[in-house]
This record gives structure tokens, sequence and C-alpha cells, in this order.
């Protein structure tokens, strides 16, 4: 038989027992089904974590800051007018709080001299008191710090340009309304004012272009503006107008590296960094975590629709060595016709792969359709606020490695009556009543 | 005097062990001749199934020797055993182990799939034994549908489609009425006489083994006796050779 006639012959005699076939393909499918729905909620999660690394900052780039002193041990902190209070990327990152020694300029040189730092750049921080439309109400709004290459996700306008020298900005989109524009096409190009106090309580008001608005993220940007690097600056110059101690004061600083050079490379950066006494974190230290959680809870499902599979396993090995049964007489003729037992192997396994196509194909298929419907339908009414976030999604290689698993668990299980169909003695199964 | 196409000696089987043992072939010679019909005949129960599978080599003997054109069928292993098999043998059974689902022409095709033939050369070769056999508008049928002498008659196609050197058969017509039965003996020694096909058939039934060439009973495993139809007699065996009379062995 040509491997051709093999695989016909399989297909063929998967339909001679209709209700049997389908009964198996059914349980099959049910694993399938749920391995699809599991495997495409970590391709969803972790597809928007991704999307969410990408509007934190760029992968280059690392925040320094001193490490934390021990305070288990030693007593009462004794008080230090020059602490800051440290804070991570973004307002509402993860890490923040506490406060620790500033970076210094000197800090910077240090920093700049360790091996594998391509630039260090203060991270400026700074708090405003209020943000305001053409005199209407004024609110209260954190500013998130610029980092280069950080990408927002945007609900309209454009990125914030780090590289104009006009000042500009990106709000969220849940300031739209109250600050008193009618759209979000509205607040594109308007401008807004920020009231800054400085050190001795002066107010000062910077008023700057609207070019974007911010969707809510899962964390980075969330409800904070978004400045340029003229903004920033601008806003710290205000902030520092007067100031006698903490002007050259940065709570952290923003070291670029080359992520190109590898794991271990920024690993031993991160090292010498340690010795000199600082702590860096990486955009995928902060967002590791959240991915780990994720990966682990997804592991678990998938254990379980695997389970389902190899249930299904069973249902296949028990098909079949019924299905040999039946054929005793059958492959003894083919036997005595001179089919050899490779064949007879052969073809009783591919039929259990075939059967394992099937059920994972109709699963797959069904479990992409369920699950984009019920991942859109998530994704307008639960998940509302966090835009872009589609619960489950799917990616070729996933689903086609699904079908490749069931298919693998569907031949591993035909392995037990095709070993046996093809071990029959051609005259035992003629003699077969 | 050419080789004999099958040549068997000494032949035992044995199945069973122990207590159980139980010896269906207690030593049996018996030559094939290319081109003749040969009836083997018996008791239920003798062991003439037994002996047409051993000289079918479907079956390893106990002890004993079987050759197949002059060369010992025990050298023969997996594929060539299988291409003997499929090539040179031809086999008509009892029960006529038809695969019911599929269409006439499929189970009369199923040889050359097996035997790994390209789709249309099966088609045009199963489709030309089915015309042979009066049977080409039941091609399309499913092999259930046909009556009994229909069905033996696509197993003999089946039989015939690798244009076989010997073929077997085992009680050909025992399933079918005496027309039905006459008609498929017709077919099998025309097939015989016309294309040299030799014949191998296992029977109780008296009709049949007379119109043989030559017969032998088997009784308790062992060949009782051997004869040779008389008109027959002179196309069987070359002249000078008595047609080597496998005698039965003392009991
Ligand atoms: N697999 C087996 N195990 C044990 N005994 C067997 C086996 N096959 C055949 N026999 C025995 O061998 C003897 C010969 O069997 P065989 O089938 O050759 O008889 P037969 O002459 O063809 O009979 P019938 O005319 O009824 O078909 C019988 O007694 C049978 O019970
Ligand atoms: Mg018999």
């Amino acid at each position: 038989m040509t491997p051709a006639d093999v695989v016909g012959s399989a297909v063929a005699n998967t339909f001679r027992s209709k209700t049997r076939t389908i009964l198996t393909v059914l349980a099959i499918f049910i694993g399938a089904f749920t391995l699809t729905i599991t495997t495409g909620l970590g391709t969803g999660i972790n597809r928007y974590i991704d999307q969410t690394v990408a509007e934190i900052g760029a992968e280059d780039v690392m925040t320094v800051a001193h490490q934390a002193e021990e305070t288990t041990d030693d007593g009462p902190r004794e008080y230090d007018p020059d602490a800051v209070t440290a804070s991570g990327l973004g307002a509402d990152g993860p890490g923040g709080g506490g406060t620790i020694d500033p970076i210094t300029d000197d800090d910077l040189v240090t920093i700049a001299a360790i091996d594998g730092v391509e630039s260090v750049e203060p991270l400026k921080q700074v708090s405003v008191d209020y943000i305001q439309h053409d005199d209407g109400t004024r609110y209260e709004v954190s500013v998130g710090s610029f980092i280069p290459g950080m990408e927002l996700v945007l609900a309209s306008g454009e990125q914030p340009d780090p590289d104009a020298a006009a000042a500009q900005v990106a709000i969220p989109v849940d300031f739209v309304e109250p600050l008193g524009f009618d759209s979000q096409a509205d607040a594109l190009g308007s401008e807004v004012a920020f009231g800054v106090a400085d050190a001795t309580g002066v107010e000062h008001v910077v008023t700057v272009e609207v070019v974007g608005v911010s969707e809510a993220g899962l964390i980075g940007t969330g409800n904070s503006v978004s400045p340029n690097t003229a903004l920033t600056d601008e806003l710290y110059a205000a902030q520092a107008t007067g100031a006698i101690g903490q002007t050259d004061l940065y709570g952290s600083a923003v070291v670029t590296f080359d992520p190109e050079l590898g794991e271990t490379a920024t690993q031993a950066l991160k090292d010498d960094l340690d010795e000199a006494g600082f702590t860096a974190t990486t955009v995928e230290d902060q967002i590791g975590a959240f991915q780990s959680v994720i990966d682990g809870i997804v592991l678990v499902l998938n254990a379980f629709a695997v389970i389902a599979l190899l249930a299904a396993g069973f249902g296949i090995v028990n098909t079949l060595l019924m299905s040999v049964q039946e054929r005793t007489r059958e492959i003894g003729l083919m036997k005595a016709m001179g089919m050899g037992s490779g064949r007879v192997f052969g073809l009783f396994s591919t039929e259990a792969t075939f059967i394992g196509f099937l059920g994972s194909a109709v699963g797959v298929v069904l479990g992409m359709v369920a699950g984009t419907a019920v991942g859109d339908a998530l994704a307008t009414t639960m998940f509302a606020d966090l835009p872009g976030l589609t619960l489950i999604a799917f990616d070729p290689t996933s689903v086609a490695s699904i079908i490749v698993l069931v298919m693998a668990i569907a031949f591993l299980a035909g392995t037990i009556p095709a070993g046996r169909a093809a071990r029959q003695d051609p005259i035992e199964s003629l003699r077969y009543e | 005097m050419s080789t004999p196409v099958l040549r068997v000696e000494g032949l035992h089987r044995a199945y069973g062990r122990g207590p159980t043992r139980f010896e269906a072939l207690k030593g049996v010679d018996v030559e094939v001749r290319a081109g003749e019909s040969l009836a083997i005949v018996g008791k239920s129960g003798s062991g003439k199934s037994t002996l047409m599978h051993l000289l079918a080599l479907l079956d390893r003997p106990t002890s004993g020797s079987v050759e197949l054109n002059g060369l010992p069928a025990d050298r023969l292993r997996g594929r060539e055993l299988n291409r003997v098999r499929n090539q040179t043998f031809g086999f008509v059974f009892q029960q006529f182990f038809l695969t019911p689902s599929a269409t006439v022409l499929e189970n009369v095709i199923l040889p050359l799939k097996i035997a790994g033939v390209g789709r249309g050369e099966r088609k045009r070769r199963g489709m030309a034994v089915l015309e042979q056999l009066g049977l080409a508008d039941k091609a399309k049928n499913k092999a259930i549908d046909l009556s009994g002498g229909q069905k033996q008659r696509v197993v003999i196609a089946r039989a015939l489609v690798n244009d076989p050197q010997v073929i077997f058969a085992d009680e050909p017509t025992g399933n079918l009425d005496t027309t039905t039965g006459a008609a498929v003996e017709d077919l099998l020694f025309g097939l015989n006489r016309e294309r040299g096909i030799t014949l191998v058939v296992v029977t109780h039934d008296e009709e049949l083994a007379s119109r043989c060439d030559r017969r032998i009973t088997v009784r308790d495993g062992r060949i009782e006796a051997s004869a040779t139809a008389p008109t027959a007699a002179a196309t069987a065996a070359a002249p000078g050779e008595p047609g080597r009379p496998t005698e039965g062995v003392a009991a």
C-alpha cells in the first residue's frame, strides 16, 4: 500500500462506524476546545501585557535609584532633609514609595562610568497642584515621568514628541469631559494649564498644548498626564524656583543600555549597579511579576484541558480496540493478501491520528469562534475601562500546536490497538467467528 | 519434468502445548504441479484447511519443508513473503470475507491496493476482471447487497485480479446452491484450462473433487490416498512420471 492509500483507507474506515467515531471525536473536541480557550486566555492577556510594556517604556532603559537602607534592625531612621520619595516608572507603577537617598550629579557620573551604561538621565519628578482648561474647574492630577521610547495607548491624537521644542501633553481620556471639552477632537490642539507651586510657595501657571488623549492602562500612565521632555523641563524649572537644597537631587535616574547584548549582559550591568549601591529595575522586571502570575494560572488551566484530552485518548484506545476486534477477519484477509504488519499498524494508527485531527480541528475552530465572541463581549462590558484588552486572543502557532499536540496524543493512543492489529496472525484472524 | 509449483515433505503441524497439544498434520508429502487442478478431500477436522494454509504460506509448519518453485519457502521473510502472497497466490474462502460496506470494485482491487498499484491502473484491472465474470454492472454496488453466488464471483474476481499463478479455494461452493455452485466451478475450471492457473481446491463435494485432475484424501492428519482422475491424467502428469503419489504414511 502506498502512504496515500493508507491515509485514504484510514479516513474511509473512520466513517464506517459513524456513531462511535462521532462520540470519540466529541470527547476529543471537548478537550481541544477547552485547551484552545485556555491558551487563548494566556495569549490575550500576555499580548495586552506586552502592549503595556511598550506603553511604559522602551526595552533599553532601566530605572536606577539608591538602595533602600536596611530599616529592620537599626531602629528609627534619622531625618534626612535631602531624602526624596522614590518612584518607579510612571506614576501608578508598582514598587513606588519609601524614602531613599537621592541621586546626585556625582551619582550620575558614577553610573555613567559603569560598563554597559550607554547614557544616564536624571528622572525629573514633577508634581502639579491642578490642571485646568479655560478657567474651568481645577482638578488634581499627577504627572507621569517621561521615559524615552515610551508609547502611550492613545484614544486619539498623537504621542507627545520627546524632541519637540514646544511643550506638549497627552491627557487621560477620563479628563476630557470634566475639563470642559465637548469631545476628544475638541481637546486636541487646545491648551490646558498646570498650576505648580515652587519651593517658596509661589504659584506658577504653565500652559501647554494637548496633542493626545490617552487610554487608561493596566499599569503605566493610568490617570496621569503624559508630558514631553520640554514640558517636564518647564514644570521642573517652575517647581524648583527658589529651592535651596534639592535642585540637583533626583529620586531616580534612567539608564539606557543595549538589550541586544542579551540577558547575561543585562544582569551583569544590574550586578555592577548593585555593587555601586544602586537598584536597577528594567521594564521587564516590573512586568515579569504580572506575567509569571498569569502564566501560572494559564498553565493550571491548560493542565486541566490536557487531562480532558488524556481521558479522550482512552476513548480512542477503546474505539479502535473495538474496531480491530470487529475487523479481525478483514485484517486477516489483508495479511493473507500480503499486507505487511507495518502497513497494518500504519493503517490503524493513521485512523487514530485522523480521529484526533477531526476532534482537534472542530474543537479549535469552535473554540476560536466562542473565545472571540466571549472576549469581544467582555471587552465592551467588564473590561470596558481597559481598552485594548482582548481577554481571549489567538496566534497561529499556538493554535497549530494544539492540533499537533492532540494528534500526537491520538497517535499514541492508537499505537495500542494498532499494535494489536499488526500482531494478528492471518490464519487465526480468518478462523475468527 | 518441470519443478512443481509447490512441494511439501514430512509436514507436521501441531496446535497448542502440553496436554492440549494436538497434531493436525502428522507427516504429509504433497506436490502441486504447474497447471493442474488438485482436490484436497477428507472428513471434517481431518486437516484439509491446515494443509492448504501451509501450502499457501499463510502458516509455518511445526516441522517439515515447503518448497515454492523449487526454493525453500522458510527462506522467505517479511517483504518477499508478502510479495508471494500478494502476486503468486489468489485466495477463495468458504466465507466470502468481503468488506460489506465497501463497493464491489473496492473489494476486488484490495490486492492491487496492497501491492501499491496506482489508482487508475487499479480501476482498469478491477473492471476488466469484473467484466470477465459478468459483474461489471455491479461494480458500484455495496458488497453486502449481492446474492451469495454473486459474492462468490466477486471473491473469485478478487483472487484473479493480481494474475496469480495458483488459486487456493477452501470450499468455494460450500455456501452455494447446486446450480450456482456449478457455475462457480465452471468458472474456476475455465480459468485453470484457459489461463493455466493452478487450482488447489479443498472440498467436501464429491462432484467437485471428481472434476479435478487429481485428488488427495486427508484422514486424521495423514494422506490416505491419491487418485488421478482418468481423463485428466495425461495432461496433469508428464509421461513416465506416475505423479509421485503422495502415499499415506503407515499409522
Ligand atoms: N488454531 C487451532 N488450535 C487448535 N486446534 C486447531 C486449530 N486450528 C485447527 N485446529 C484443529 O486441527 C484440526 C484440523 O483442522 P482443519 O481446519 O484443518 O480441518 P478441516 O479438515 O479443514 O475441517 P473442515 O472440513 O471442517 O473445514 C481440527 O481438529 C481442528 O480442531
Ligand atoms: Mg476447513
